[in-house]
């Protein structure tokens, strides 16, 4: 294998990587043993903390209600959030100048603030202003905060994702007598909600992981707070750390996935059809980072470039 | 009108941020760099290594590594960062080790695109016109790869100052801890929330316009 950093090796370079790869699992070897004493040392390998893990109970009673909660609220805030960025992702690129910087300083806002504040705020402002139960109050500011937060950062997808494609697509749009309206949501949405997909499917990542937020602070039901129900209840700190932590990657690598999956078939699909045509067909701003192609016009190498493209 | 504001250290609780933001990316560029040499090493089990570290960590919260090195780090397995005593400092540190554990998996990953970035044709021409391993790095690779991931670095950056507030989760007195305390305990919620907002702004704004430019004045053109 040839790589910019490094010829195909040769017989002298891969002795050197054999004796590397024999000193490094060595190390890791080492490092893993050493976790391993630790945690026998502090007795948090005896089976009856991990025995309550092969049985329904801490499944029926803690874990899958809790992640149901996270999954829960997750879905509700990308359900809203997702229209509520379409819409201030297609302001931001009003022709009405006023329209155009309303939307922009309302992303750019909401972008620069922690999404813990907006729900420690959102918390707070539904008891002083609202008579939501007590029970169903940290889900509301959980979804309220996610849904402000990453409608700001979706308007940013959409924007680059419309701006991504041809300007031959809106010119010929108009050309046939479409309006504005009619050329963004027939002609450029549903095009660019193609190019969108994989970005929108990894901020379901970002959304799912920052649920776990309103566990601990809110005391939102989700599965790191019933994680500490849970453990309260077998004393298993440490175990049920692993087992949540692990529920967690699967379900966002399951995510992250499908990314990868539905972004590979895009960009294949697009090849094949040659659906957009155009000079930068092979960049494609809205995808989500992993590989980058070397062509192109400069950007970063990030999956966003939140900028405007250069003129042609 | 800013009479809400006395009695709390307001200034006090954002340079509390400022220094876990200082210190996990200075932690986390070095952890994250060492990992990105991992990635692109020609030993497999090290790609290995790197490969599976970015995969696990970035796809657990920030929330359960904060928790997880108060609860089970210092509790269980009595990781005290040597500050066993004071619990503050502890606090402060742990939630460093977990800001660096997190964010090197991103900076990882924006370091690894940056050398993608760079076409092989560049590594080829400067071996054939007879530049060795070394510099080739130098000369060639590494000038290319740095200028293309200032931006990517910086979103990072940005990232990881917002996450700072997950520490609160912890304890540690920051800026989302004392706004949580003072919208608890005054009545101006929404002026409370504008100053801590603005904060944000204020920090993360600057460094966003500064490196934006930055990275759009060194990118490599192509």
């Amino acid at each position: 294998m040839s790589s910019v950093l490094y010829d195909t090796p040769g017989p002298r370079a891969k002795r050197r990587n054999v004796l590397l790869s024999i000193v490094f699992t060595l190390l890791l070897v080492l490092l893993l043993w050493w976790v391993w004493q630790k945690m026998d040392d502090k007795n948090q390998l005896e089976w009856k903390l991990w025995e309550p893990f092969t049985t329904g109970e801490a499944w029926t009673t803690y874990l899958l209600p809790g992640l149901g909660d996270t999954l829960k609220a997750a879905a509700i805030s990308m359900v809203i959030a997702l229209p509520l960025g379409a819409v201030f992702g297609i302001a931001r690129m009003s022709d009405h100048a006023w329209v155009r910087g309303a939307a922009g300083t309302v992303v750019e806002f909401f972008r620069a603030i922690p999404v813990l504040l907006l729900m420690l705020f959102a918390n707070e402002f539904y008891v002083r202003s609202t008579d939501i139960s007590s029970e169903q109050r940290p889900l509301y500011a959980v979804v309220t905060g996610l849904v402000l937060y990453n409608a700001s950062v979706l308007a940013e997808v959409v924007r680059a994702g419309i701006l991504s494609l041809p300007r031959g697509q809106t010119e010929a749009a108009y050309a046939v007598g479409l309006r504005k309206g009619q050329t963004m949501t027939s002609i450029l949405l549903p095009q660019a909600v193609t190019a969108m997909l994989p970005a929108i499917v990894s901020q379901l990542v970002v959304i799912v992981k920052d649920t776990a937020l309103g566990g601990v602070m809110l005391g939102f039901t989700e599965l790191l707070n019933s994680r500490s129900t849970l453990a309260a209840n077998y004393a298993n700190v440490i175990p049920s750390f692993i087992v949540v932590g692990i529920i967690y990657i699967i379900v966002n690598f399951i995510l992250t996935s499908f990314a990868s999956w539905l972004e590979k078939r895009l960009r294949r699909s697009k090849k094949s059809t040659g659906a957009v045509l155009g000079e930068d067909t092979e960049v494609n701003p809205a995808a989500v980072g992993g590989t980058f192609g070397t062509g192109g016009e400069g950007g970063g190498p990030s999956g966003f470039t939140f900028k405007d493209k250069p003129p042609r | 009108m800013f009479d809400f504001l006395e009695g709390y250290d307001v200034l006090g609780a954002f340079w509390m941020t400022v220094k876990l933001t200082a210190l996990s990316a200075v932690g986390s560029l070095i952890w994250g760099t060492l990992l990105a040499a991992m990635r692109v090493s020609p030993v497999p089990l090290m790609r290995g290594f790197g490969t599976a570290y970015v995969n696990i960590v970035r796809n657990i919260p920030l929330t359960v590594i904060i928790v997880f090195a108060s609860l089970g780090l210092a509790d269980i397995f009595g990781v005290t960062m040597g500050a066993a005593d004071n619990f503050d400092v502890q606090g402060f540190r742990l939630a460093v080790l977990g800001f660096v554990v997190y964010t090197a998996s991103f900076v990882c990953e924006a370091i690894r695109s940056g050398i993608n970035t760079v076409p092989l044709g560049q590594a080829e021409a400067a071996r054939a016109i007879g530049l060795n391993f070394s510099q080739t790095l130098r000369l060639i690779v590494l000038p290319q790869a740095f200028r293309s991931v200032i931006g990517p670095l910086a979103n990072v950056l940005i990232a990881l100052t917002k996450n700072t507030t997950v520490a609160a989760a912890i304890g540690v007195a920051e800026a989302a801890a004392l706004m949580k305390t003072m919208i608890e305990n005054e009545a101006q919620t929404l002026a409370i929330g504008a100053v801590f907002a603005l904060g944000f702004v204020v920090l993360t704004l600057p460094t966003g316009l500064l490196l934006g430019w930055l990275a759009k004045r060194l990118a490599v053109k192509r």
